[in-house]
């Protein structure tokens, strides 16, 4: 296939999986999901290489840049109700953009995923342009990254509500952010399902989280790694 | 016409923002994606009123809401690591899913204690 055919086919693979999930809601049929299994299964079959198929898939790829400015636009709208509750949302989210990296990296290392692996893994929390954009810049695995991403993601809206109720985490505000922080795009679909507030800040967080992960990130590895070797 | 010329107006801001953003980036030394800094950029046009929300609307819509087509070709690069993959599956799944449900538990218990909005 020439790459402008590879181009029009993921496109329209993406559009059939999304039409599948509008018509279905499974979790487990994620558009974004399903669509790189599909297009992955059709360049393994037909025997292409990764980059002849790039060559068209790149058309796509060149506005994640753009796509990621662009969310803050859902960002500017939610500033208000940020400043009101600024102190618990800083907190929260500081801590918890943290916490993800360190569980994630630290379990990863401790079970012997190789180097490039845990890398990829740090990201975790970040939204999936945001965790992929990441991931190069610490010498992880991109495409890794945005199917840990990604599946993570799925199952935080999967699970999310659910743990929070046990845990005693009711109030709108913090159901929305937990979900957006920890579950990014999906997360926030799953909350905007819960009420306006929830999808609302869910957004906000996706964003936040997004940012503090790209910050935190280097710092996090350059320490454990610091920390690793002294001992 | 006059909205297409807008929507076109629109989304050469988010590209321009976007280069932008790398361009610092690549000048200051600022540990961060360029994206970011043109999405913190475009947070701060908007918020400041300098940029009304109409130009960027559409576009940006659009565009968030078809970031998983976006990144559909990046997430196909992940034929060449199958071995990779294959070997660290049960590391991969057991960390991914302890960081998400720290973040989860870590982020809802601190927003339920010091939050004002119930």
């Amino acid at each position: 296939m020439t790459s402008a055919l590879w181009l029009v086919v993921t496109v329209l693979v993406y559009l059939l999986a999304r039409a599948a999930y509008a018509r279905t809601r499974l979790a487990l049929l994620n558009p974004a999901l399903v669509s790189i299994a599909v297009m992955i299964a059709l360049v393994v079959a037909t025997r292409t290489p990764y980059e002849r198929y790039m060559t068209g898939g790149r058309l796509l790829s060149v506005w994640l840049g753009p796509a990621v400015v662009a969310l803050g636009l859902p960002l500017a709208l939610q500033l208000a109700t940020i400043r009101r509750n600024a102190l618990a949302i800083g907190v929260a989210l500081a801590v918890g953009s943290l916490t993800g990296i360190v569980v994630a990296v630290s379990v990863a290392w401790l079970l012997g995923a190789a180097p490039p692996v845990v890398l990829s893994l740090a990201p975790r929390s970040a939204t999936t342009p945001i965790a992929m954009v990441v991931a190069a810049r610490l010498g992880g695995i991109p495409a890794l990254s945005a199917v840990v991403s990604i599946v993570s993601g799925a199952l935080g809206g999967f699970i999310g509500v659910g743990l929070l109720h046990a845990l005693g985490v009711r109030s709108p505000l913090a159901v929305g952010l937990a979900l957006g922080g920890a579950a990014h795009g999906l997360g926030t679909a799953r909350a905007a399902d819960e009420g306006p507030t929830q999808g609302a800040t869910a957004g906000m967080a996706m964003g936040a989280v997004g940012v503090l992960t790209a910050l935190l990130a280097p710092v996090m590895i350059a320490a454990l790694r610091w920390f690793t070797s002294g001992r | 016409m006059a909205d297409v010329a807008r929507f076109a107006a629109g989304l050469a801001l988010l590209v321009g923002l976007n280069l932008a953003g790398e361009w610092v980036v690549r000048v200051t030394r600022v540990p961060l994606p360029g994206s970011i800094v043109g999405m913190i950029t475009l947070t701060v046009l908007l918020e400041a009123g300098v940029l009304p929300v109409h130009v960027v609307r559409r576009p940006a819509e659009l565009l968030v809401r078809h970031l998983a087509l976006l990144y559909v070709p990046a997430g196909v690069a992940l034929v060449a690591y199958v071995a990779v993959v294959r070997h660290d599956l049960v590391p991969i799944t057991v960390a991914a899913l302890a960081s998400l449900v720290t973040v989860l538990a870590v982020v809802g218990l601190i927003v339920q204690r010091l939050g004002r909005d119930e």
